[in-house]
């Protein structure tokens, strides 16, 4: 394996290992909070249950985060030293802020984690809002680092150096706006569904009660609101990426020629060397208003780059398909829901079961976005600036860190699903049951 | 000036790390040596310190990578190639210590004899142990790599020549004084947060690690003279002199005060002993951050990106200082000596 695709392929794994815990580090204290927010209103037992079992999961997926995220820190030198040489001191204003909002996370999950007893009611919830705002902020602002790798701004570039640099370079990066928008509600749709599944799961098996019915009316609320905005968001970055990064956009769409009135390909294989689509459906100039809000825009195509710069297509387009597919599924579960809800009718078997089959739906929608938006960049690493086969490290021996890093993360994601299932199948917490000491000693 | 401050609030960041998360690290190793009739109490008692605090005192950590590449990019470059492998392992015993540590909190526990840990928990327990005690070893010698001279670079890449410059005698010896530091750290504080017979197993801890500080000091000194006189001179200069001689009173006292049986005392001397040793050694290795191809104004970021990082660091910090101390104040002060009975939650 020679380094450059080794060393791709050991980021895309750190990275999207480490984004199903970044995302639940976003969702889970947001579920949390809410749930002990309606405990402290209602005094209902159902909610203090939820809001201390889904703690506990978040404390186990938490640790996971932290400890992966450390690693993305390392690997982005121990891979692509020549690229943080030269963009290290401008993405850097990001991570340092958002070492703050870290901190403030980890700090304050301590004190929500083991501090059932020890703070008031009230501090205690203000501790699990603060968890959750500031996990919201680290999100935001290591988007912001991305964002600047998509388009870059901040600096000028002479001679092959950069001058005039702002500190605030990754904050000037006009995708920043809509990918912050874009990935947070990502990461609500994907904890709410992958948590709505649970609970549809114990209720198949017949614990049809408040507990369960509670979570699963709690996580859909978040995630059926979530759902419905993100195709608008998801809009506005399309219309961006369409202005400020055809290629990307064309390839997401398998879009190979210039043209107006633009069809949308839904699935279909794209032949880049031939530059057709087989087998795909296509909605004619849906294309061109979406990216243009005219029916007639013109919408540019892979050939308006040189061959040499474009990024992957079958699977940035396969990957799109999948997101905006995925999409559309959620809500159409998350309206299914609410319809019988608003009829009052009980969730009934097949519901239970398009909920369950449909709980991994957030995340694979979540990768499958960050494969667009990743995949969808290449070749740059720094778009228009810098390629990435410039950036990769000259050390030998990725193949073999690449191979040993998948191993762990594929060991370590198997052991904590087990863990999560045990939490998970547990009866809800009876409140006189004495705590276990080896969890009382974790999670109070 | 700008880039010598930012070197100081990154070596600052440092010593916080080695001082806070130091210590669960060196808790890590006591669980792998736990022994004796009281060896679950002991698990138990390192476990329910670290518990609510570890993950905030791992943070340092990021803080420092994140000032090293932000403020000074290309030296974080070199070190990423030159310490290419034991960056790596390092990252391996991280994400192992810190995943074993909550696994073996949610594993089952023992069918046959309750309370006590079941087969899940006691393997995430080994697991924990070991990654403990191999992660300092490895920092350690990352750090005795940076001053030993053997990292060399040019034209802003490294270059290799004899043996890996993280596995000459000097960095071996600094992993091992990482390792003892630890130790000694997590068993004062443990002796701080125990009683009783607890906390007696814990000082005797303290002591047997201190005095394998001073053995490793005693082996690093020789090294030092021969192997690094640069760095001997440094940290003989009346720069680094001072602080280190501080260090040394502070480390006398820490030893002192164990004996004496006063567990509050050793906690701020040894504080203050592992704080002027990194601070010495800061203090030696100045001007260079790789010595003698990398120095701070070399690598240092533009002038923007450095005042935004000095600039920020005092909003930061009245966000998170505030934060820290509620923490700390809601964990560690009460509720002393209460292990053996159930705790109240
Ligand atoms: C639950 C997850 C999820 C869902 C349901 C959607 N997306 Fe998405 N999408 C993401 C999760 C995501 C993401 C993983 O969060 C990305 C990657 C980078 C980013 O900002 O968000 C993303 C990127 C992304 C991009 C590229 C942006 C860029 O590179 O700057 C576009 C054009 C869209 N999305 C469009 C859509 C549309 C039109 C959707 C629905 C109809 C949609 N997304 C649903
Ligand atoms: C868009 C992508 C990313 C998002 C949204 C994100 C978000 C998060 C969140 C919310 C956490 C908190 C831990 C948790 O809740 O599990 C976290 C942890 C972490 N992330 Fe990421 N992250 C992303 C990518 C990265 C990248 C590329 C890096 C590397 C530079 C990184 C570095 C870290 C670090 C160091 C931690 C540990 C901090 C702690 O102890 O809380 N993240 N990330
Ligand atoms: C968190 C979700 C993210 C995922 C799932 C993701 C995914 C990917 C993928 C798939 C690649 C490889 C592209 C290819 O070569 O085909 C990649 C590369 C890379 N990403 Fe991201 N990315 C994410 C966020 C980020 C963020 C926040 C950063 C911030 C700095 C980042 C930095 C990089 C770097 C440095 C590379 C290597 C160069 C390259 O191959 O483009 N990524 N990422």
């Amino acid at each position: 394996m020679e380094t450059l695709s080794a060393a791709r392929a050991q980021m895309e794994v750190s990275l999207a290992f480490h984004m199903v815990f970044a995302a639940l580090g976003i969702g889970m204290p947001l579920l949390m909070t809410l749930a002990e927010a309606l405990w402290l209103r209602t005094g209902r037992a159902h909610y203090r249950d939820l809001a201390r079992k889904w703690a506990k999961a978040t404390a186990l997926t938490f640790a996971i985060g932290a400890v992966s995220g450390t690693a993305l820190s390392f690997e982005l030198g121990l891979l692509w030293p020549r690229f943080m040489a030269f963009a290290g001191g401008m993405i850097g204003p990001a991570f340092a802020l958002e070492g703050y909002a870290f901190f403030l996370e980890a700090i304050f999950l301590g004190l929500y984690l083991y501090g059932w007893e020890r703070l008031s009611p009230r501090a205690h919830l203000a501790a699990g809002a603060a968890v959750a705002a500031s996990g919201v902020l680290s999100g935001i602002l290591v988007v912001a680092a991305n964002a600047w790798m998509q388009e870059p701004a901040g600096f000028r570039m002479v001679g092959g150096k950069a001058v005039e640099v702002s500190a605030l370079a990754p904050f000037l990066s006009p995708a920043w706006e809509q990918m912050a928008l874009h990935s947070t509600l990502s990461c609500y749709i994907a904890t709410s569904f992958a948590a709505a599944g649970v609970y549809a799961l114990g209720m198949l098996r017949g614990r049809r009660d408040a507990y369960h019915r509670a979570g699963l009316a709690l996580t859909l609320a978040v995630g059926t609101a979530a759902a419905l905005a993100q195709p608008l968001s998801g809009h506005l970055s399309a219309q961006h990426v369409a202005r400020n990064q055809p290629a990307k956009l064309a390839a997401a769409e398998a879009h190979f020629h210039t043209r107006r009135g633009a069809p949308v390909l839904v699935g279909g294989i794209p032949d880049a060397a031939a530059g057709t689509v087989r087998g795909a459906l296509r909605i004619p100039r849906l294309l061109s208003f979406l990216a243009t809000n005219d029916f007639d825009g013109e919408v540019k195509g892979l050939d308006a780059a040189p061959r040499a710069l474009w990024p992957n297509v079958a699977v940035t387009h396969l990957a799109f398909d999948v997101m905006v597919g995925s999409a559309f599924a959620m809500i159409g579960l998350g309206l299914w829901f609410w319809l019988l809800r608003w009829r009052r009718r009980e969730p009934g078997r097949w519901l239970l079961r398009a909920l369950v089959a449909g709980s991994p739906l957030g995340i694979v929608a979540l990768e499958a976005g960050w494969i667009v938006t990743e995949v969808g960049r290449q070749p740059w690493i720094v778009r228009g600036v810098m390629l990435t086969s410039e950036g990769v490290t000259p050390v030998a021996g990725v193949a073999a860190t690449f191979f040993g890093f998948s191993v762990l993360y594929l060991a370590l994601g198997i052991a904590l699903a087990l863990l999560l299932r045990r939490l998970a199948t547990g009866a809800p917490p009876s409140p006189d049951a004495a705590p276990r000491p080896a969890e009382a000693a974790h999670a109070g | 000036m700008l880039a010598d401050l930012a070197a100081g609030l990154t070596l600052a960041a440092l010593i916080a790390y080695a001082v806070l998360a130091g210590a669960d690290f060196g808790g890590g190793i006591w669980d792998a040596f736990a022994r004796g009739p009281r060896r679950d109490a002991q698990r138990d008692e390192i476990a329910h310190a670290m518990g609510p605090v570890w993950e905030a005192n791992h943070v340092w950590l990021i803080f420092v990578v994140v000032l090293l590449f932000t403020c000074f990019p290309t030296a974080y470059a070199a070190l990423s190639e030159g310490l290419f492998i034991p960056f790596h392992l390092v990252l391996l015993g991280i994400i192992l210590r810190g995943a074993a540590f909550v696994f073996r909190a949610y594993s089952p526990q023992s069918v046959r004899r309750p309370g006590r840990p079941g087969r899940g928990a006691r393997r995430w327990g080994a697991v924990f142990g070991a990654a403990s005690v191999i992660t300092p070893v490895l920092l350690g010698m990352c750090v005795g790599a940076v001053s030993a001279g053997g990292l060399r670079v040019a034209g802003g890449r490294v270059v290799v020549t004899g043996t890996a410059p993280w596995l000459r005698p000097l960095p071996l010896a600094t992993g091992g004084f990482a390792l003892a530091v630890c130790a000694y750290l997590a068993a004062v504080y443990l002796a701080n947060e125990t009683a009783g017979e607890l906390r007696e197993d814990f000082r005797r801890r303290a002591l047997a690690a201190g005095t394998a500080v001073v053995a490793m000091s005693a082996l690093m000194l020789p090294l030092l003279y021969v192997q690094a006189p640069h760095l001997w001179h440094g940290l003989l200069s009346v720069r680094a002199a001072p602080v280190l001689a501080v260090g040394v009173a502070a480390a006398l006292l820490s030893g002192w005060a164990l004996r004496e049986r006063k567990p509050r005392l050793a906690r701020a001397a040894t504080v203050a002993q592992t704080a002027c040793l990194l601070a010495g050694w800061g203090i030696a290795q100045h001007p260079y951050i790789i010595y003698p191809d990398v120095t701070i104004q070399g690598a240092a970021a533009h002038a923007a990106t450095l005042r935004f990082v000095l600039w920020s660091t005092p909003f930061g910090m009245a966000l998170l200082l505030p934060s820290l101390w509620w923490l700390f104040r809601v964990f560690k002060t009460p509720e002393i000596g209460s292990h053996g009975e159930p705790r109240s939650r």
